[in-house]
């Protein structure tokens, strides 16, 4: 058992909203017409299409395969035909369509061949491997690629696995019914996680609001070979955020802009070691999650959803969206997001469908000016100081918000869910955020363009040079031959001079050696011509 | 008075090693002011400014030749960023030498692509490949979209296209407060 539990800075208790969806159990849904499938699913890059279109594939069928370290592929969630891969509308804050693949249920829900793996024996490496190409990512909201994180580094071991059960945010319950329904499987999960992490200690945190979940938890946990421990933490948003568990459960602070791995722990979510048995043991890659549809439907509920199914279509499971609907928010109140399209798909990121109405969110109040009562740093469970960080995204002022270590926060809403000036903090966060990310990568880009540049400078100067190297050196060659001519010029010099005296010789003038009278002959013609001319020339006056 | 004055010397004598010393070890190469300047442009080196490209622009401002408000692909936040690096009056981009356009690309049209090699020759990042009498192509995560390119194309087959705002490199937006609302 846990002897102490720690607290973490700042937090706040908004209402939970959880009773509403716990009162049924998991349902399945029905097998939807269509699948849409994004292939951005995860943080990283995006994965590589291993279908064409018009392809027949199986449930559980390699769709998209992982690309690099950090990426993780996607599945087919169940038989059918690849009908388009092209860009649709995805679940994401900006609206913006990206790359999914669309699949027509053929209804035969078919398995492609699969089985369990012996994971003891096949070498961690290879497990890891396994697991890019599971699709298994974090199923916290993250989605984080998990194999990433399962990884063993010699540099920083893991000796704490913390599982995170505590399921902070208001309204979303999808572990709570998780762990309650198949605690046992989680817990063959986090088995497979110790082992391949090697940690002494394992620690599943979970609120104390879920009792249930606690207690099916403990009871799968005592079964297990291993010890693992079963803490209740106290009902605080956000102590789900990863660092806020770890410094709960363990005391220790994770340092900014280090991984909690850099202590020797490692965070995982509980959904995330319930996927990783589902492969590990029964070789089925993700493709469904449990998601909690709730708020402004008939009966609300946790469902388990093929990903990739249209999320209105989802909301039709829990008996549709009530009157008075106004938006369909992904995730939780504080964290998540209203969707700009209610038809796009499921994705592994989904944990919550909230259906809001104007009763539930009213519309916010205008924002008042900062009164600078520092409510905000009180209630900031990253120990920022959010109304410093407020002016600064406010006047553009990146850099100062990047001192002021703008990227520790979490976005949780803590600020703005105190601040009586209802000024929407997180969102100025969101913007200053983008923009630094852009800025940096406007930097790096660059800075590449900098060095092709002057690599191409010197490229040319070196060309420059060769081709100058070049031009001497025949210039050079050309001379010395010039040295060595000299006798050539003057054979040729004497050769001309000789070849002008044969022509003199040769060529004999037909007025020269003539006989006297023939001369006379001439010079007495020519007397005559010039008589003629002076005779022409005086009548012609 | 006697022991002062060798005291003193001494001193000097000894700092002044100290100083020469560091002056040989510390030796700064090149001036340290025009890789600052250089820093801030943004090394499209599209040549707008009048200096055949960035380097040579951030040369020129340091030496005091050049304004500081000549690069519209710097945008007003690049003429902000050098006016408080040289300790200088802020003023509006110079537009003779062009407006800011959006970040662009340029995309041969392969199939008017005559394999001429002159837009290789003008890229001042070598971000076009092709060959003499072969389909040239443009690396577009190498350019800057310095339009340098264009130009030179007898056969016009080189289009700028803007970057489109995609998932990856989608911002949020500054938030926009709401107004009370007055009837």
């Amino acid at each position: 058992m846990i002897s102490k539990l720690f607290k973490f800075h700042g937090g706040v208790h908004p209402p939970e909203h959880k009773l509403e969806s716990t009162t049924t159990p998991i349902r399945p849904v029905a097998l939807p017409k269509r699948l849409v499938l994004p292939l951005r699913q995860h943080m990283g890059n995006l994965p590589k299409v291993q279908v064409d279109i018009g392809e027949q594939v199986l449930k559980g069928q390699l769709l998209a395969a992982a690309e690099g370290m950090i990426s993780a592929a996607v599945h087919a969630p169940t038989s059918g035909t690849i009908v388009a891969i092209d860009e649709q509308p995805i679940p994401h804050a900006s609206g913006l369509p990206d790359v999914c693949i669309t699949l027509e249920v053929d209804g035969e829900d078919r398995w492609i061949e699969h089985g369990p793996l012996d994971y003891r024996s096949l070498g961690k490496t290879e497990v890891i491997e396994r697991l890019r190409q599971a699709g298994v990512v974090g199923l916290g909201g993250a989605t984080f690629p998990s194999h990433v994180k399962l990884r063993e580094d010699a540099r920083h071991p893991v000796r704490t696995l913390i599982l995170n059960g505590a399921e902070c945010e208001p309204f979303i319950t999808c572990d709570d019914m998780l762990m309650r329904e198949r605690a046992a499987e989680i817990v063959q999960g986090i088995e497979i996680m110790q082992y391949l992490l090697g940690a002494e200690r394992c620690i599943v945190g979970i609120e104390d609001n879920k009792p249930q979940a606690a207690q099916a938890m403990r009871a799968a946990c005592a079964e297990s070979a291993i010890p693992i421990e079963v803490a209740a933490v106290p009902t605080l948003y956000p102590g789900g955020g990863a660092k806020q568990l770890i410094k709960v459960l363990t005391g220790r602070e994770v340092p900014s802009g280090k991984l909690p791995t850099e202590i020797g722990v490692q965070c995982f979510n509980v959904a995330t070691a319930y996927t990783v048995h589902r492969f590990i043991h029964h070789g089925e890659p993700v493709i469904s999650r449990i998601v909690t549809v709730t708020g402004n439907v008939a009966q609300p509920g946790n469902f388990e959803a093929p990903l990739g199914m249209a999320i209105s279509e989802l909301v039709q499971s829990a008996g549709g969206a009530g009157a008075g609907t106004q938006s369909f928010i992904m995730g939780g109140p504080m964290m998540g997001f209203a969707l700009p399209f209610p038809q796009a798909p499921l994705v592994k990121a989904t944990n919550c469908i909230i259906v809001a109405s104007a009763n539930m969110f009213p519309p916010p109040p205008p924002a008042m000016p900062c009164i600078r009562c520092t409510r905000c740093a009180d209630a900031c469970p990253a120990d920022l100081q959010p109304q410093e960080l407020y002016w600064f995204a406010k006047s553009d002022n990146f850099d100062k918000a990047r001192d002021y270590h703008l990227f520790d926060c979490i976005e949780c809403g803590c600020c703005s869910y105190v601040c009586p000036s209802r000024i929407p903090l997180v969102q100025y966060y969101r913007y200053a955020k983008s923009e630094i990310i852009a800025l940096d990568r406007a930097k790096q880009a660059a800075d590449l363009a900098r060095e092709r540049n002057e690599l191409r400078l010197a490229r040319i100067e070196r060309e420059k040079q060769e081709r100058a190297a070049k031009h001497a050196q025949k210039a050079a060659g050309a001379k010395a031959e010039a040295a060595g001519d000299d006798a050539k010029k003057a054979a040729i010099a004497a050769a001309m001079e000789r070849a002008k005296a044969q022509k003199a010789e040769v060529a004999p003038q037909n007025t020269d050696n003539l006989a006297p009278a023939v001369q006379a002959e001439i010079t007495e013609i020519d007397a005559r011509r010039g008589e003629a001319a002076e005779t022409q020339e005086k009548q012609g006056s | 008075m006697l022991t002062a004055i060798f005291v003193m010397v001494g001193l000097a004598l000894a700092l002044g090693v100290v100083l020469g010393y560091a002056a040989l070890k510390f030796k700064v190469e090149g001036d340290p002011l025009v890789a600052k300047i250089d820093a801030i442009l943004p090394q499209t080196q599209c040549g707008q400014c009048g200096y055949p490209g960035c380097k040579p622009y951030a040369t020129a401002i340091a030496s005091g030749e050049a304004d500081i408000n000549q690069c519209p692909p710097g945008g007003d936040a690049g003429v902000h960023a050098l006016a408080d690096l040289l300790g200088k009056e802020y003023k509006p981009l110079n537009a003779e030498h062009g407006q800011p356009k959006p970040k662009s690309v340029a995309v041969i049209d392969e199939t008017l692509c005559i394999g001429c090699t002159l837009c290789i020759q003008a890229c001042p990042v070598d971000a076009i490949l092709g060959a003499a009498k072969h389909m040239h192509t443009v690396i577009a995560s190498e350019c800057t979209g310095c339009e340098l390119c264009v130009a030179p194309c007898p056969v016009d087959c080189i289009d700028m296209v803007p970057i489109p705002e995609k998932v990856d490199n989608w911002k949020w937006r500054y938030p926009v407060i709401q107004l009370k609302q007055v009837a």
